[in-house]
């Protein structure tokens, strides 16, 4: 429920009413239906490719069974876990912290035109790219390591957060605010007493979905040489280790699922 | 009035909230600082940044234009039909598992927890780790693409899809049921105009995030424009680099932009 | 009690002068058109006509929500209608305000909401760290025993009742030692038992402080049975001022009933 309402999904609806046959829409459906047969066949999607995959499929997990211990992975891998680990909380406070005055700017309703936009074309920049291409360009400019990912991890926390936070203020009930400027308060005030309350929770509850994104993104940017779990896996999987690969997949999900149980208990708390 | 009102203290919240508040502060803080003592960051790499990111910049600058008619633009159609298949492998994978996630329409707790389960699990492994796993399975191209993105989604869909069920009002559905109506009419006459709005505002929206991200995919051999991107970047021509990143910018955009048009109309 | 406040509240004159006051939000199409009204330093006067005569656009333009677009607005020797930035906040401070319903922030609890009305007085930092004087918190906890929600103070003004709002809206009102109450519908979506009981407490309050109060009322009986004066608008301007007893019938044809024949 928080997690469709922070990505901005309109509830559902109780609608009843059945429709009646609705041909555009009908069409539209027969269209999408052609479109998807025909792009599949430009992608080489075939019965006979999936077909030829299928014991490639099986010699591929047969040889990532059983998943490699031994102790110097391990100790590789908790390394690299540690670092993603480190990159993800220093790109979320880090990116958050920069979202909210880029929010506040971003937010139609409280600045003037040529403000907000500029600083909504901004978001919309950051928000484009996948942080992994965004690494590609760090790694370019600051060399490689954490450094990177966590400045591209920023960038696409802020896309994300400050977009959220603009619109969480623009649905602000202004009689509720006006009520508070009503009393003499100032600007400052305003803000504190009159629209954090109303979007605190909100914010909280985005916030800690990055935490979660900025994970599961943060073991990926080491394949391009942004830090993290990421080069261990790639490189593993480049040379067949498909064992270690698969221990690092488990370590790898068993911290993001870890992240998301953190996760719900932030919004529960801030709720 | 008497005295001893004025003596209240008053506190915003109960010793409780407080605490976890507190918890969640304080656990914060020491995660960032426990973050930045520990990680490892290259000061020398520092020093020199703005000027290697100037000469970026002065390398992107002008674009190799020649590159889009070689490589972008098949590339570019690729990564839309990518997107655009997988999501609709997405959808088929999800929409069964919703119904069995959602706990009004299967009453079994057993059900819903393993369903539940699959939707987290698929959730939980990158796009790019969906990826890894079928190029190795079916050799790199669009194939492994596609069902990585489609395989990735399943989760994101399936959840929402599955709240939006759960939260379908009971009064219509009880009266079809009082009329004998078969599970099959109850699904498409009392669930889905229900969820109808909120299912093409899951499937819009992702086919948004799923542009964005098949642009990433040919990173790893997963077909799409990011094999144009990996190319360029790998050889250094950062002109290259510079045109495919507009040409995503751009297709972002225009995805954007129908989107929320047909949100619009649809909604 | 009363006899201490009253002594030193008797110095300040709280009464209001407005001017030619004219308000227009398109050009050429006024709202308030040549309003001209004395209210004396105490007493209730109850404003009454049909939606859209302007009765919210005075009271707004009273505080400078809604800046007036000519005219004169006088109060504590200021011309309201002149303020601007910190000034304007300053005299926003001296003068309380009761919404319509849903005004409170409802993600804060009452006390919140009550010290809410303290906000002109305190810095931005005691309100962050809800670190407000003691004595605005008791004087607070005083409001709430006398709008009987004593026991509400941590309760959210989202769990509250319409009736129950529009005390607390009272309270943050008052919580501001206002020298003017101003009160816009504040009855508009309650039951009729609980608009007399707010009204009736507003009035009481407003008493016992002798502040002057002005009320935007739908309500006809309720305005006659607690106001001391009544207004009457109509399309901007005022076509009734005069106590209770001589508003007769053919102003309320003059004030409601006129409306529908000129269109």
């Amino acid at each position: 429920m928080t997690e469709r309402r922070a990505i901005g999904l309109p509830p559902p609806a109780g609608r009843t009413l059945a429709l009646p046959v609705n041909w555009p829409r009908r069409l539209a459906y027969i269209g999408l239906a052609f479109y998807a047969i025909y792009a599949a066949s430009t992608l080489d999607v075939s019965l006979a490719r999936i077909a030829r995959g299928l014991p490639q499929g099986a010699h591929f997990l047969a040889r990532m069974w059983p998943p490699n211990t031994e102790a110097i992975k391990l100790d590789l891998m908790r390394q690299g876990l540690m670092e993603s680990i480190e990159i993800a909380v220093l790109s979320t406070f880090f990116g958050i912290l920069l979202s909210l005055p880029l929010g506040l700017l971003a937010a139609r309703n409280l600045m003037p035109p040529w403000v907000s936009w500029t600083a909504r074309t901004l978001t919309a920049l950051f928000r484009s790219f996948n942080s992994v291409i965004v690494a590609i360009l760090f790694v370019k400019a600051i060399g490689f390591g954490a450094l990177a990912g966590i400045l591209a991890l920023i960038v696409g926390t802020m896309g994300f957060i400050s977009k959220l936070f603009a619109e969480a203020i623009e649905e602000v009930d202004l009689k509720q605010v006006e009520a508070v400027r009503a009393t003499g308060a100032s600007f400052a005030n305003v803000l504190i007493m009159g629209i954090l309350p109303q979007v605190m929770a909100r914010f909280a509850g985005f916030s800690a979905y990055q935490l979660d994104s900025n994970l599961r993104n943060s073991t990926m940017v080491g394949i391009v040489g942004g830090g993290g779990i990421g080069a261990a896996l790639f490189t593993a999987y480049q040379r067949f280790d498909y064992d270690y690969v698969f221990t690092i997949l488990l370590a790898i999900i068993a911290i993001v699922m870890v992240s998301e149980l953190v996760s719900v208990q932030i919004r529960k708390i801030f709720q | 009035m008497s005295g001893a009102i004025g003596q209240h203290r008053w506190q915003r919240f109960s010793v409780q909230q407080r605490l976890a508040r507190f918890t969640a502060y304080l656990s914060a803080v020491a995660a960032v600082v426990w973050a930045a003592r520990s990680v490892e960051i290259i000061p020398e790499f520092l020093a020199d940044a703005p000027a290697q990111t100037a000469d970026l910049f002065r390398r992107m600058w002008p674009f190799d234009w020649s590159y889009y008619g070689r490589e972008v633009h098949a590339a570019l159609i690729e990564t839309i039909h990518i997107a655009t298949l997988g999501t609709l492998l997405a959808i088929a994978f999800a929409v069964p598992i919703a119904l069995l996630a959602a706990r009004n329409i299967t009453p079994s707790k057993t059900l819903n927890l393993i369903a539940t389960f699959v939707l987290v699990a698929t959730r939980s492994i990158n796009t790019l780790l969906w990826a890894l796993l079928f190029v190795a399975i079916f050799g790199p191209g669009a194939l492994a693409g596609m069902l990585a993105i489609g395989f990735h989604s399943i989760g994101f869909v399936g959840k929402l899809l599955a709240e939006a069920l759960e939260e379908t009002p009971r009064a219509p559905i009880d009266a079809l049921r009082a009329t004998g109506a078969p599970p099959a009419s109850i699904l498409s006459k009392g669930y889905w105009p229900a969820v109808e709005p909120s299912f093409w505002g899951i499937a819009l929206l992702r086919w948004d995030i799923n542009i964005r991200e098949s642009a990433v995919l040919g990173l790893v051999g997963g077909g799409g424009i990011g094999m144009a991107l990996d190319t360029a970047q790998n050889n250094l021509y950062w002109d290259q680099v510079g045109l495919v990143l507009a040409v995503i910018f751009a297709v972002v955009i225009v995805t954007e932009i129908i989107t929320s048009t047909i949100r619009e109309r649809l909604i | 009690m009363n006899l201490a406040i009253s002594a030193a509240t008797m110095a300040i004159d709280r009464s209001l002068v407005i001017r030619h006051l004219y308000k227009e939000y398109t050009v050429g199409k006024p709202i308030l058109r040549d309003v001209s009204l004395e209210i004396g330093g105490r007493g209730i006067t109850a404003i009454i006509g049909p939606s859209g005569a302007g009765k919210s656009t005075l009271i707004r333009c009273v505080n400078g929500l809604a800046p007036a677009t000519r005219g004169e607005i006088i109060f504590h020797g200021e011309d309201i209608t002149k303020l601007s930035g910190k000034r304007l906040r300053e005299m926003r401070r001296r003068i309380g305000m009761v919404h319509q319903e849903y005004s409170l922030v409802e993600r804060l609890s009452v006390m919140e909401n009550l010290l809410t009305g303290r906000l002109g007085y305190v810095p931005a930092w005691r309100a962050w760290l809800r670190k407000f004087p003691e004595s605005d918190v008791a004087h607070a906890y005083t409001l709430l025993e006398a709008i009987g929600l004593e026991d509400f103070a941590n309760r959210r003004a989202d769990q509250l009742s319409g009736g129950q709002r529009q005390r607390v809206g009272i309270a943050r009102a008052l919580m501001q030692e206002p020298d003017l109450l101003l009160a816009d519908e504040p009855t508009s979506s309650l039951d009729p038992k609980t608009a007399v009981e707010i009204i009736e407490l507003l009035a009481t309050l407003a008493a016992s402080r002798d502040i002057p109060a002005i009320i935007n009322i739908h309500n006809v009986d309720l305005a006659k049975r607690f106001a001391s004066r009544i207004v009457g608008m109509a399309k901007g301007a005022i076509v009734f001022d005069g106590p209770p007893s001589a508003l007769e019938d053919k102003h309320l044809g003059e004030i409601y009933g006129g409306q529908s024949w000129l269109e």
